[in-house]
């Protein structure tokens, strides 16, 4: 998909993100926000998937997406990339719908490969698909997206020192690096100190990227972290991105990680972010 | 009265080793985890004969649980291993999210459950796993008696796709079930049929009612026993078909009383045909350190205290 296409899906992907939690008066914009340009990147240029959807994903790329709190952002692209139609995002968070508030398996949406919401579990789970793929001689690769305030949950640094001991090579795990959580900066709520020291420490290999709402950056650091994959250590992707990204008023704050836009700021932020492919 | 008799005592955790041996040799989808307690489990022949399809996860069990839920995508059909305290307990939202509400194929596989676990004392005698599985929706929970109705009963949850709790333990038991039986999960197995009182028991208890049915029989009571190996999902029928001749029943596992088989029990009682019911359970209580026979006897969980509360129930009739 050529960058004008990539730039284009990104604005729309927004759009659906501010209506659909606008639409239901709940859910995490600014986290999904500042992770669009990414998993548009990710499933439109990165990723090897197959057409249609079955749970084994042999012989393709699988993602999975840790901190299921960003929906939004994760229904939006998957429905976009073809998995479910886009009107049904039109149900999100509602009675009935297999877009539930965190992914879940359960409902049967396609696309989605583990529940996630409760904190901290998707690193092992990517490992488990990671090992999957290795006994089945299957070359594709495991993509994983991880929250930093979520790298407080003690079960990611199990499963990152597994990862390094067991050579999981075949694994990108990245992590959103917006410095911000529920309670606000996650300096002030529980400074982490450097996440790239502790990952190289646990002997993983880091790549940073920079600027990770700028597409052409993320394809780039992904190339390279594509790169480094079946060298024997695991790779992570240090992604630094703007909570809220795209909509002035939910930059450099941490309030709307959980909080809906009202009617007037729904509106202010829809006109930011023009319509290009249509709104469902 | 049939009469079960036995040549050797052997630990249910043999019986699992056992059947994940012969799985690994059988069906090469077949993978094991085990967070640092080989050895215990049981699990060194698996792993010496199919060393690429075992991972030492090291002290770490959410991680397991975890990979364990990612290793299924793909096909693959994994073990785990470990004490029960920590298969269920410790990592209970693990199992909650990405392994019983994800529907994943994991059978979560418990050695050392209970007070038989014996002198490590309380830290590590869970007798609260089987109301935490049983609790968790699409969770299938099945607790062994001997060491053949261990093997077989992993053998068989290979066959089935969807999360399982397999619970076995520590001590050498008398091994009085068929080798070559056939396990049908959520189907009740009578071993002895009787008129005056129904004992349904699960895991180490099972052995303790037929002791308890040969006794009663002594004193002319005649006590119909239950093996119950699954918990859920509960073979209702055979309960019910049962307490409809006897009229009053024992529920007796080695578990506290609160979220184990005998609320199961009561449930389909209550629903389908109120009947007088005792229990032979641990009483709210933690464990501690003794060896397992001592323990059995001060929590009231032998043959002895089946007796007691037959005769208690059937007074209530």
């Amino acid at each position: 998909m050529s960058n004008k296409k990539l730039h284009d899906l990104t604005t729309q992907v927004r759009r659906d993100i501010l209506r659909m939690v606008h639409k239901v008066n709940s859910g995490h914009p600014g986290g999904s926000l500042g992770c669009a340009e990414f998993l548009v990147a990710l499933y439109t240029n990165i990723m090897n998937r197959k057409e249609g959807f079955d749970m084994d994903g042999v012989d393709e790329d699988l993602f999975f997406l840790s901190n299921g709190h960003i929906s939004p952002v994760f229904y939006s692209v998957l429905a976009h990339s073809g998995y479910f139609p886009v009107e049904e995002l039109n149900t999100f968070r509602l009675l009935n719908s297999r877009l539930q508030g965190h992914p879940t398996t359960h409902e049967g949406l396609p696309g989605i490969r583990i529940a996630s919401g409760s904190l901290g579990q998707g690193l092992s789970v990517a490992i488990g698909a990671a090992q999957t793929k290795k006994l089945n001689k299957d070359s594709n690769l495991i993509y994983s997206l991880h929250g930093d305030g979520e790298l407080q949950e003690g079960q990611n640094w199990e499963a990152i020192m597994y990862a390094s001991a067991k050579n999981i090579d075949n694994l990108i795990a990245t992590v959103d690096l917006n410095g911000k959580q529920i309670d606000g900066a996650t300096d002030d709520v529980l400074p982490m100190g450097s996440i790239k020291g502790k990952f190289e420490a646990f002997d993983w290999t880091v790549i940073e990227i920079e600027n990770g709402n700028d597409i052409e950056a993320i394809l780039k650091g992904m190339a390279t972290a594509k790169g480094a994959t079946g060298k024997g250590k695991p790779v992570c992707v240090l992604l630094k991105t703007m909570m809220g990204n795209g909509v002035d008023f939910m930059m450099h704050t941490h309030a709307w990680h959980g909080k809906a836009p009202n009617d007037d700021q729904l509106e202010s932020a829809l006109n930011q972010n023009p319509e290009t492919l249509g709104d469902y | 009265m049939k009469t079960y008799t036995y040549t050797e005592k052997k630990d249910t955790r043999s019986g699992f080793g056992a059947g994940l041996a012969e799985l690994g040799r059988t069906n090469a989808n077949v993978v094991a985890l085990c967070a640092d307690l080989i050895g215990s489990l049981k699990m060194n022949q698996f792993i010496d004969e199919n060393p690429e399809r075992f991972f030492q996860i090291g002290i770490a069990e959410a991680n397991m649980m975890g990979i364990a839920a990612g290793l299924t995508i793909g096909g693959k059909i994994p073990f785990t291993g470990t004490f029960a305290n920590f298969s269920t307990g410790r990592v209970y939202d693990q199992i909650r999210q990405s392994i019983a509400y994800s529907n994943k194929n994991v059978k979560i596989c418990a050695s050392h459950a209970g007070l038989t676990l014996g002198e490590d004392g309380a830290t590590h005698q869970i007798l609260e796993d089987i109301g935490l599985m049983k609790m968790l929706p699409g969770m299938v929970v099945i607790n062994t008696c001997d060491y053949n109705q261990t093997k077989a009963a992993t053998i068989a949850i290979a066959d089935y796709d969807g999360p399982v709790y397999l619970r076995f333990g520590r001590p050498a038991v008398p091994v009085f079930m068929p080798e070559d039986q056939v396990f049908e999960i959520g189907k009740a197995i009578q071993l002895q049929e009787g008129s005056d009182v129904t004992i349904v028991a699960t895991g180490h208890l099972v052995w303790e009612a037929l002791e308890a049915a040969k006794a009663l029989h002594e004193k002319g009571i005649s006590a119909e026993v239950i093996n119950i190996h699954t918990i859920k999902p509960l073979d209702d029928k055979a309960i019910l078909d049962s307490v409809a001749k006897t009229g009053c029943i024992v529920t007796a596992e080695e578990h506290n009383f609160l979220g184990g088989l005998g609320e199961s029990v009561a449930r389909v009682l209550a629903l389908n045909n109120p009947t007088p019911q005792e229990f032979v359970a641990t009483n709210d209580t933690f464990g501690e350190s003794g060896t397992p026979a001592q323990l059995m006897d001060k929590y009231g969980l032998n043959s002895t205290a089946i007796i007691e509360k037959a005769l208690k129930a059937i007074a209530r009739k």
